[in-house]
């Protein structure tokens, strides 16, 4: 699916939820399903800055996608990680450069995107772009 | 404004505007007393008024509006003598805050110490109190001792004796921590410290909201607060010194208000306290925190820590009864703040969480990583109360966090 479709499939899960509860259990819940970065990559360079909790991202190329590996000791933070892996993981580094993560917005998760709240998820939309930055010149 | 008699929770909360707001469609509770407080509508009115009346530059202009000024920003710098009990006005000097207090009191340093002295503070600073000591022993080559703390989160006083001796010119202690609430027992560090002719600064900080403070009787060298967590706005502090040592030190920053006669070949620099007030001030903050003591002094000091100590006790059964729930700092001697973690879950989580429910607590460290290292953990739930907080609140604090727990389990 392209990065659009998949942001487009994930606020019309979100416009289910009647109320913030519901969308924190499912945001905990895709905490437990993101595709897990490798222990040997948890490394202090692949440390995203600026987390209250540790948050690691890793990437590699495979097929000429660029696949992404995360994980945090929060759990909530592990489950937004999670819906941003849903969308840039296993696409082109072309197609991740060209789009943006507008969708966190539509899903009322803005708060956790807000440069000043030290989660780390601005710095991992980043690190998510420079990855891509570095493949796409390869 | 009359508490003396009574302590009043339903009026003094009808004072904070702030708490009548709702937050993800809960009624906002307010639990991060120790970062900063909230201001009651006095101290807010106090600010528009100075604007709206009488703003203007202080201390040299004739005119009527200037003199009412000076007056009102000289009158705060009186209830704030009173209030601590200090001996002269012109040991008092405004700053913008605590951290601007240490880092003049640090500068001063700067040049009076050598590779030879050593300076002691305590594992229970904040980041902001160790960062200006480094920064001072770089350059002049002092070295730094810390006074380690025990599993209760207190200070172990036999190593203080130890590493306390002949070379030792300064200790820099907070009166309590930020992290913890530990109430430190300072005036037995002062007494030890001028023993051997050491300097003693204490921050205030954490200290003045909840209770009052007499510096003659503390015999301490130096003394700072900072305005905003006591109900007075931010940028405004206060740093008391003894007038022997600000006439040692050195002026901290150049500018007007500190000089006396300039010429290109000298300056002369002007009596305390405006040798380390350059610039003009922050006239409506200075006069917003007279208020502020105002304020707490009506509904009285001791008010404030009765009612504080029953509800940090209410606090900490009530949170004892949630299973895996520890708690980092138990002092005996300790303020309204409640340090814990949930055995399995991220503090980051349960803050989120508990935002959600309208709920304002800190997570992390607390600019503190020294402390959390010492308990080998990456970070707290904080919560910290203050007067106008209620039981109730703290009902709901119990029932939000069970429910967060059992979504995060």
């Amino acid at each position: 699916m392209k990065i659009k479709e998949i942001q487009d499939e994930i606020i019309e899960e979100f416009s289910l939820f009647e109320d913030w509860k519901q969308k924190y259990e499912y945001i905990i819940e895709l905490g437990n399903t993101i595709e897990l970065i490798d222990e040997k990559n948890k490394t202090d360079s692949n440390l995203i800055k600026g987390c209250q909790s540790k948050l690691w991202l890793y990437a590699e190329l495979k097929n000429g996608k660029v696949i992404y590996t995360a994980d945090s000791e929060a759990i909530i933070t592990k489950g937004i990680s999670a819906i941003l892996l849903r969308v840039f993981s296993n696409q082109t580094a072309k197609d991740i450069l060209n789009s943006d993560a507008k969708y966190i917005d539509a899903i009322g998760l803005k708060e956790h995107l807000s440069p000043t709240r030290a989660n780390g998820l601005v710095s991992m939309i980043k690190q998510i772009k420079y990855y891509a930055l570095a493949f796409n010149t390869n | 404004m009359i508490y003396k008699m009574s302590f009043d929770i339903n009026k003094i909360r009808s004072d904070f505007p702030i708490l009548k707001r709702k937050i993800n469609g809960s009624n906002f509770i307010y639990f991060d007393n120790a970062a900063t407080s909230q201001k009651p509508n006095i101290v807010i009115d106090s600010i528009s008024d100075y604007y709206k009346n009488y703003n203007s530059n202080i201390h040299r202009g004739v005119h009527t509006i200037s003199q009412e000024a000076t007056d009102a920003y000289e009158n705060a710098r009186a209830k704030i003598q009173k209030h601590f009990n200090i001996r002269n006005s012109h040991e008092i000097i405004f700053t913008s805050g605590t951290t601007h207090s240490i880092n003049l009191v640090a500068n001063g340093f700067q040049d009076l110490l050598s590779d030879k002295d050593e300076i002691i503070i305590s594992g229970l600073e904040h980041h902001s109190n160790i960062v200006p000591w480094q920064m001072m022993t770089e350059k002049n080559g002092a070295k730094i001792k810390i006074i380690p703390i025990n599993e209760n989160g207190e200070l172990n006083m036999k190593a203080y004796d130890n590493i306390l001796n002949s070379k030792t010119k300064l200790v820099f202690v907070n009166h309590v921590s930020n992290a913890l609430g530990t109430v430190n027992p300072i005036k037995t560090i002062i007494e030890k410290a001028h023993k051997v002719n050491a300097a003693v600064l204490i921050d205030g900080a954490q200290a003045s909201a909840h209770f009052k403070t007499d510096l003659q009787e503390l015999d301490a060298d130096f003394y700072t607060t900072s305005a905003h967590k006591l109900c007075g706005p931010t940028g405004i502090g206060m740093l008391f010194g003894k007038e022997k040592w600000l006439k040692k030190l050195p002026p901290y920053q150049g500018g007007g208000e500190m000089i006396s006669d300039v010429t290109f070949e000298k300056t002369t620099y002007a009596e305390l306290p405006h040798k380390f007030e350059a610039g003009t001030p922050n006239v409506s903050g200075a006069i917003a925190f007279g208020i502020a003591l105002d304020y707490l002094n009506e509904i009285g000091f001791k008010n404030i820590y009765n009612y504080e100590s029953s509800l940090l006790q209410y606090t900490t059964e009530k949170l004892k009864l949630i299973p895996n729930l520890k708690i980092y700092g138990e002092s005996k001697d300790k303020t309204c703040v409640i340090s814990f973690n949930i055995d399995g879950i991220h503090a980051y989580d349960i803050g989120a969480l508990l935002d959600k429910f309208g709920i304002a607590v800190r997570t992390g460290q607390h600019c503190a990583q020294p402390i959390m290292d010492h308990f080998g953990i990456s970070g707290t739930v904080r919560v910290s109360l203050s007067f106008y907080n209620t039981k109730k609140e703290i009902d709901v604090l119990y029932n939000s966090l069970k429910q967060a727990i059992s979504m995060l389990s």
